[in-house]
């Protein structure tokens, strides 16, 4: 992974959903091992903000850049999303799961990674079976499966008890110190040591966002 | 890439297979069609012989458009789809995937049946061959084509009809050529129009290779943004 050298900024960026304005003139600027807590009240965008990081949703307007990253590979390629979809299939086990993904997103040891996340005694398990708390580990575990510099974590923490809680804060600890850059949008302290704060402010009253 | 790609085919076919509602069902339905078919029409051999290639193969449409739904819309509803997108494999890439495995878990299940059904309805000893070569060429044209409305209809709720009225009018050569190859049709009456259909069929086959994806891909990036 890069090292200090990256950085992933956004200048005057809007956002329109349903031709609503989302939110308009936003600028951040998160550096290699930093944080980026966005917060803000219900349909303050910040789910649209991270997705349109993952290039998911269209930019209305400013642009967001990823500088120091893979130039062979565009933004979303470098980005690994978690949103409130868990993007996983009842029919398959939790080992096919992270197989089919690990391969797909060109990654790596899915042993170590479901380990990590205490998954590893569930893996013949089909996914139909396990608790909501369960699917969203192994829906975190893409985040180890492959090797990405740029973490989107859309309420990461839903579902979770307080034990995997700490263990995802430790893997995201993990991350920032190789350098690696989030981007998570979460109503609960997640108590990582140097993350910087977004607020998305009201639909009239955006752009009033405040870098603590 | 192709490691993406031969992943993404295992995994659609291997959900196919376990999913209710997947790959067994267009066979089946195909099955009961056929089956009613000489019910309704009556014991005439003779008739039941010369309807059999378009009976077969207007069947066959309708139990490949049975499954189109399925195609991406599943991936749509769970977050599967966003998270293909954010891979390596452009979105062209992954529609051909879907669209090959749909054919895998369709549209050759169905080639398999169609002899044994085509037995049903008296078909001439002489046109089982034409008709399974026509078949193996025109069915991947159908799931390619039928990944366009299933695309276009992936943020629609219980799109599967609406995908089936967009998809039909783009079935129709496939249907002509398809009879005509087989020996039957309008198109038969003309010596040498089995090959001259055979070709065709193979043209637009190939034509939907390469059109197929892309416009796939094109309709999920308007649904998806």
């Amino acid at each position: 992974m890069k090292s200090e050298s990256l950085r992933l900024s956004a200048s005057g960026l809007a956002c329109e959903r349903g031709g609503r304005v989302v939110f308009r003139g936003l600028d951040f600027e998160v550096g290699g091992g930093q944080a980026l807590i966005v917060t803000g009240r219900n349909g303050a965008g910040k789910s649209s903000l991270l997705r349109q990081i993952a290039g998911l949703v269209d930019i209305a307007g400013g642009r967001i850049a990823l500088d120091g990253g893979d130039a062979e590979l565009t933004l979303p390629e470098q980005t690994h999303y978690v949103g409130h979809l868990d993007a996983l299939k009842p029919a398959m086990s939790v080992r096919e799961t992270a197989l089919f993904w690990a391969t797909y997103l060109g990654g790596a040891d899915i042993d170590a990674a479901l380990a990590q996340l205490d998954l590893d005694d569930l893996v013949e398990l089909p996914v139909a079976y396990l608790s909501a708390g369960q699917r969203r580990r192994l829906a975190l575990s893409r985040l180890l499966l492959a090797p990405r510099p740029v973490w989107l974590l859309d309420e990461p923490t839903v579902a979770l008890d307080k034990a995997s809680i700490a263990r995802l804060v430790a893997l995201m600890e993990a991350h920032l110190a190789r350098g690696g850059i989030i981007v998570a949008a979460t109503h609960q302290d997640m108590g990582l040591g140097s993350a910087r704060s977004l607020v998305l402010g009201a639909p009239q009253a955006a752009g009033e966002e405040v870098s603590a | 890439m192709i490691r993406a790609f031969k992943t993404l085919v295992l995994r659609d076919t291997k959900l196919a297979i376990r999913v209710g509602g997947g790959a067994g069902m267009a066979v089946f339905f195909f099955l009961t069609v056929i089956a009613i078919v000489p019910l309704g029409i009556g014991p005439n051999l003779k008739l039941l012989g010369s309807i059999a290639p378009g009976m077969l193969w207007v069947a066959l449409l309708l139990s490949a458009l049975l499954t189109l739904d399925r195609l991406f819309q599943a991936d749509f509803e769970d977050g599967s789809l966003d998270l293909l997108m954010t891979g390596a494999l452009p979105l062209e890439l992954v529609a051909a995937a879907k669209a090959l495995s749909h054919w895998l878990t369709t549209g050759l299940p169905l080639v398999v049946a169609a002899p044994l059904l085509g037995l049903l309805l008296n078909l001439e000893t002489s046109a089982f061959g034409p008709l399974i070569l026509a078949m193996l060429i025109g069915t991947p044209a159908l799931s390619f084509l039928g990944a366009i409305g299933a695309a276009l209809t992936v943020s629609v709720r219980r799109g599967g009809l609406l995908a089936s009225l967009l998809v039909i009018p783009f079935y129709i050569p496939v249907l002509i050529f398809g009879v005509g190859a087989a020996g039957g049709g309008g198109v038969s009456a003309v010596p040498g129009a089995g090959g001259q259909s055979l070709a065709l069929l193979g043209a637009v086959a190939l034509v939907s290779l390469v059109l197929g994806p892309v416009a796939a891909a094109a309709a999920l990036r308007a649904n998806l943004r």
